[in-house]
């Protein structure tokens, strides 16, 4: 285990150090100390680390990662793993807006709740939270799965494409074009493997799912009031 | 008829200045469709431009270079202030960010070879990078916009610059568009989307909201790149002044400022002829801010929007710009809206030098589809000869003006250099009217 005091010895050299290691390398487990809010943490990994902050980060932790596992022992402000493509970034308290904005691929685990925008536009990346999240979550989501065991916001996802989202709780109101589904089997399983693999303790069957009802993908003029 | 009825004169029809045959045609379309008229390219509308300046030229004050016997440099670098490479250019005119979607694959490869032959760099676009497109240039900029489709840490590492989008001259506020005709196989691949249908990107960025944020996003981008490549903010020009200010002090490198001549490959002609600012009207602000920064030169500016030649370019460096972007003008040169498709677009309803329907897929040049058998028509070889010829004979004749005007390198032109024709253009450009030594807004009238 390496140990990496970000106060001590500056963000720039962290993510230098990470960046330098190769597939192989040996030193693969790192712990990230006094983080004290501080932006761009452990961005831009491109090997299987396991990465563990002791503390909350600010903006963008985990940025664009590709195949580290990155645990925040605090919580992340705006945009954690936004980008990622690979790999698994586990937030054990809250997170800011904009979680998984983006996102390619891996899974996101937020332990509490998440804030508005959770998953927008996201692009194949699996996204777990355990709590709430905000408005406009998985707004122009495109693929990938939003699982909320709690409540979800205003407008969820509005302008959906093919993502899939499942929530447990209530769902405040639903976007334009976004609207419930039946879940069938296989909905089933890729949620019972997110929750399992997110260490979330739940049954698929509580959870309802919403997708695109698929109106506004061609121009129509008689869908006019819902561009 | 009676005699007397062709006694008495008669008044000739009127064709309203108001509700001309364009506007009216467009009323007729709009009733029949229902849906607002979506088109490519930028503002066609006549806005003062640099056609509006003139040079001064040598006299007895100053005195010219021989031409073809005196040295006149033209190389720039761009990226200057943070990066640890920043792009060096042989000429200031770049190529500006067209998307593969937009435009065919072998168009992008076509502009990645004109480009680099002449020594200048190319853009993607909204929709990621392709092989073709980064084997072919030996300078790319990858451009980071609101929708991120194909945006990954792999392609943002192999580029040579990254430009942020913030916002793009025909369509400042506005998110991309391209029509379902164009979304492929391979283009749905690349943007995660469905094939066919009508995309429509975000106007904002899904993670970032104003200038505080824009700073903490532009470390991010140069943590992942290990502070390597210069980062670009793009933005449509509404308020250069401010914008540019505000890029500025987020930590961009270089400032894109596209004025509203500047093309698109798809959005509302209510957007591209009625939101922005001419190209003339935003080059003076933005320099203006950046010499109040103390930083001109050291954040470079690239102006963009309606150039078309090397005067255009030396007018937009004697006003303050460090390099010029070129997009419509570099798609003409390698053969889009060519007469010799002439029929074609009669049957399509246009005609060659007015056909926008970039959107539509269906460019009898090959250049603005995803139709295999029309972007076969393009040859990237020979189209990329084209914009490399292109590229030099504007290089040629901003250097022609430069020895002119007595300067030995293209960055030494400067505002004294010019006049203008029309009190709107010196008002804009702040040069004073031609005979005179004033312009709009300077005392002493």
């Amino acid at each position: 285990m390496q140990t990496y005091d970000l106060t001590e010895r500056g963000l720039r050299g962290l993510n230098s150090i990470l960046h330098a290691q190769s597939e192989d390398t040996n030193q693969v487990s790192w712990e990230v100390v006094n983080p004290r809010g501080s932006h761009a943490i452990a961005v831009g990994l491109d090997a299987p680390l396991e990465i563990t902050v002791k503390g909350s980060t600010g903006y963008y932790c985990a940025g664009m990662n590709q195949g580290a596992a990155i645990t925040v022992k605090g919580s992340v402000g705006p945009g954690v793993a936004e980008n990622m493509m690979s790999g698994s970034v586990v937030v054990e308290g809250d997170a800011s807006q904009y979680a998984g904005a983006t996102g390619h691929g891996g899974l996101l685990v937020i332990k509490g709740n998440a804030s508005s925008r959770c998953g927008i536009s996201m692009k194949g990346i699996d996204i777990v939270v355990h709590g709430n999240v905000g408005h406009m979550s998985a707004f122009m989501a495109q693929a990938g799965s939003l699982v909320v065991y709690g409540d979800a916001g205003d407008a969820l996802g509005d302008s959906i494409y093919e993502a899939r989202l499942f929530v447990r709780g209530s769902v405040k109101s639903l976007g334009a074009d976004c609207v419930e589904k039946e879940m069938r089997p296989e909905h089933v399983c890729i949620l019972q493997d997110l929750l399992e693999r997110a260490e979330l303790h739940a049954r698929p069957e509580e959870f309802r799912r919403y997708g695109s009802a698929r109106k506004l993908y061609n121009f129509d003029i008689d869908n006019v009031a819902d561009y | 008829m009676k005699d007397t009825d062709t006694a008495i004169p008669r008044t000739l029809p009127i064709q309203s200045a108001t509700f001309t045959k364009e506007i009216n045609a467009e009323i007729r379309r709009a009733a029949a469709t229902g849906i607002y008229d979506i088109r490519g390219g930028g503002a066609k509308r006549r806005v003062p431009h640099f056609d509006d300046l003139l040079f001064l030229g040598a006299s007895v004050s100053r005195y010219p270079l021989e031409g073809y016997r005196e040295r006149c440099d033209t190389s720039v670098t761009l990226g200057t202030r943070f990066a640890r490479n920043p792009i060096e250019l042989d000429i200031p005119i770049t190529i500006a960010g067209m998307s593969f979607g937009a435009l065919s694959g072998p168009a992008k490869e076509a502009l990645g070879r004109g480009a680099s032959a002449a020594g200048t760099s190319t853009t993607t676009g909204d929709g990621g990078m392709t092989p073709e497109e980064r084997r072919h240039s030996s300078r790319l900029v990858y451009q980071y916009l609101p929708s991120r489709y194909g945006m990954n840490p792999k392609d943002l590492r192999q580029a040579d610059a990254i430009e942020v989008v913030v916002g793009q001259g025909a369509k400042p506020g506005g998110g991309g568009m391209l029509l379902g005709q164009k979304i492929s196989d391979r283009v749905a691949e690349m943007r995660t989307l469905p094939k066919g249908i009508d995309q429509r990107s975000a106007c904002r960025h899904p993670d970032w909201t104003g200038p505080d944020d824009l700073e903490i996003k532009i470390l991010e981008l140069r943590e992942i790149t290990d502070w390597r490549v210069p980062i670009y903010v793009k933005v449509g020009a509404t308020r250069p002044y401010y914008d540019t200010a505000l890029a500025v002090k987020a930590g961009a490198d270089v400032v894109v400022m596209d004025g509203m001549q500047g093309g698109t490959a798809a959005t509302q002609d209510v957007f591209i002829e009625h939101v922005g600012l001419p190209t003339l009207a935003c080059i003076r602000p933005a320099v203006h801010a950046l010499q109040d920064l103390d930083v001109h030169r050291e954040v470079q500016l690239v102006i963009s929007g309606g150039i078309r030649s090397g005067a255009d370019v030396a007018k937009a460096l004697a006003l303050g710009a460090d390099a010029v972007a070129i997009g419509t003008a570099a798609l003409i040169a390698m053969g889009d809206n060519d007469p010799k498709w002439e029929a074609e677009y009669q049957k399509l309803g246009s005609s060659s030098g007015a056909y926008d329907d970039w959107h539509e897929g269906r460019d009898p040049a090959g250049i603005t589809t995803q139709d295999p058998d029309l972007a076969a028509r393009l040859d990237p070889v020979e189209a990329g000869r084209r914009l490399r010829n292109y590229l030099k004979v504007m290089t040629l004749e901003a250097q022609t003006i430069a020895r002119a005007c007595g300067h030995n390198h293209l960055r030494n032109f400067e505002a004294e250099d010019l006049c203008a024709l029309t009190l709107e253009a010196a008002a804009m450009a702040q040069v004073p009217l031609a005979g005179t030594d004033w312009y709009p807004g300077k005392g002493g009238f």
